[in-house]
């Protein structure tokens, strides 16, 4: 053997030691924190909340099948709850689309709603050139309207569409959701509640309305229900092949 | 924009001498008639306020909306609802109402507002949502 087809291998052989170093760890850490999460969240809201930790990882699974066509009572809460006016000229905000799809074969038809998807790896986090588009430690991918210069790059670099720029001035902002001219925004998986222990306002409204095509929970919780639905049924990620990770996934597509 | 700076803070200074001074027993002609606070005390010794509360705010937005820390001690919605005048429950609208106030009086254009709502709820409808005044 050649000396430098010598020294490949020899790099052939480090490369595999380094690997199962590297799987082994990653398996016991992996089962560690598992292990290390709640299993049940503290009982009532919280008074106090943050800083919020990566131990958890919020999550929505949609299930297609229980999602009306025609049904708009999860956007319509979302637009209350983060008072949106709810006026669909092209350049008004959009939090959450309702989308229909036709499969031309069969004819099957299908809902559901599309909201930004909380990515794990974010693309418009990966593009924004001041910081303002982020993903909290707990996977909620925010825009911080006090850095944000309203460029929208992060609108293209968006796969799922998800993300709004505010063209006019606004009114009538509630509280706990300020939002103004020259800004991006989109869905914020409702920061404002899930920070005092409740659960997105689309979530809450489908389940009023009977339907519960909206699941919400921490996907880290390995006794979550949404957890214990990812394991037992088939879901889906959006455009999985960009592996961006998307905590919103979706049963029956 | 840094001489503006610090033409800003001359006038802070300025400015809190002046309501240091009107603080007295003699009422003093400078410096804005504010609305008075609906409840207190407030979240730092006045004469702090006064001075840092550009920095506070500052802080704890980020701690909010970067770290989801909630409520943080130094929150704007916080000084909404203390310092909203009693009569509509604002804190913009005219010369007396408290950060529009003070800020056109120190030459401080304050832009918070264009997305925060400056209205605090009315007193009976926070409590009655179970919100806790702060
Ligand atoms: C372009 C819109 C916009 C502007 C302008 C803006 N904010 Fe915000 N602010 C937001 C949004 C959105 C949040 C997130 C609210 C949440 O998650 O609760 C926020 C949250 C905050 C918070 C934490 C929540 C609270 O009420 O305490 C503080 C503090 C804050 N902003 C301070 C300021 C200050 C001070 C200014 C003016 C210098 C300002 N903001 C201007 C959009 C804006
Ligand atoms: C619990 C109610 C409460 C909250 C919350 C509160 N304040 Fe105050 N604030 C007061 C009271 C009471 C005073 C004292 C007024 C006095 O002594 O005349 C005061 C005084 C002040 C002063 C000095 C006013 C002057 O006339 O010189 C400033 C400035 C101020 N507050 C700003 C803020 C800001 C900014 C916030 C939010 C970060 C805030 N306050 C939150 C109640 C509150
Ligand atoms: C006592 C007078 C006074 C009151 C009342 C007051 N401010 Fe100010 N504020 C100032 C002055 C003076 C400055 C400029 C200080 C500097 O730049 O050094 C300032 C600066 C600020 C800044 C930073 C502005 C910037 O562009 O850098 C913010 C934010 C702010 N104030 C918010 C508020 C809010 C919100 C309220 C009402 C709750 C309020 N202020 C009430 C005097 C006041």
């Amino acid at each position: 053997m050649n000396p430098v087809d010598k020294r490949r291998r020899d790099f052939l052989g480090q490369a595999a030691v380094a690997a199962g170093a590297m799987i082994a760890p990653g398996v016991f850490l992996y089962d560690y924190a598992k292990a290390a999460a709640p299993a049940t969240p503290p009982a009532g809201p919280p008074a106090t909340s943050g800083p919020v930790s990566a131990k958890v990882r919020w999550g929505m699974l949609i299930d297609t099948t229980k999602c009306a066509s025609g049904c708009r009572e999860c956007v319509d809460a979302c637009n209350r709850e983060n008072g949106l006016p709810g006026t669909t000229r092209p350049t008004d905000s959009q939090w959450i689309r309702k989308v229909d799809l036709k499969d031309l074969r069969s004819g099957a038809t299908l809902s559901a709603p599309v909201m930004c998807q909380h990515c794990a790896e974010p693309p418009c986090v990966d593009v924004c050139p001041t910081g303002a588009s982020f993903k909290r430690a707990d996977g909620i991918v925010l825009v911080d309207r006090h850095t944000c210069i309203g460029c929208r790059y992060c609108m293209m670099a968006c796969p799922y569409k998800a993300r709004s720029f505010v063209h006019e001035p606004t009114t009538g902002q509630k509280t706990e959701v300020p939002r103004g001219k020259g800004c991006v925004e989109a869905c914020t998986l409702c920061v404002q509640r899930v920070d005092r222990g409740g659960r997105p306002a689309c979530a809450e409204s489908c389940e009023a309305a009977g339907h519960g095509a909206i699941l919400f929970g921490d996907l880290n919780d390995p006794q979550s229900e949404i957890s214990k639905r990812i394991r037992s049924v088939a879901t889906t990620q959006l455009r999985a092949d960009l592996r961006t990770d998307n905590g919103v996934r979706y049963q029956g597509l | 924009m840094a001489a503006f700076r610090l033409a800003a803070r001359a006038a802070a200074a300025l400015l809190a001498a002046a309501l240091a001074l009107a603080a007295g027993p003699v009422a003093v002609a400078a410096g804005p008639k504010l609305d008075a606070p609906r409840s207190g005390p407030c979240v730092e010794d006045p004469k702090l306020m006064r001075r840092s509360h550009m920095e506070f705010l500052k802080h704890d937005r980020d701690d909010t909306v970067r770290r989801g820390v909630r409520p943080a001690k130094h929150s704007l919605a916080g000084c909404v609802s203390c310092h909203a005048s009693r009569a509509d429950d604002s804190v913009l609208g005219s010369d007396t109402h408290f950060c529009q106030g003070c800020h056109v009086y120190a030459a401080v254009k304050l832009d918070c507002f264009e997305c925060h709502t400056p209205k605090a709820r009315p007193a009976a409808v926070a409590s009655a949502a179970g919100e806790p005044l702060r």
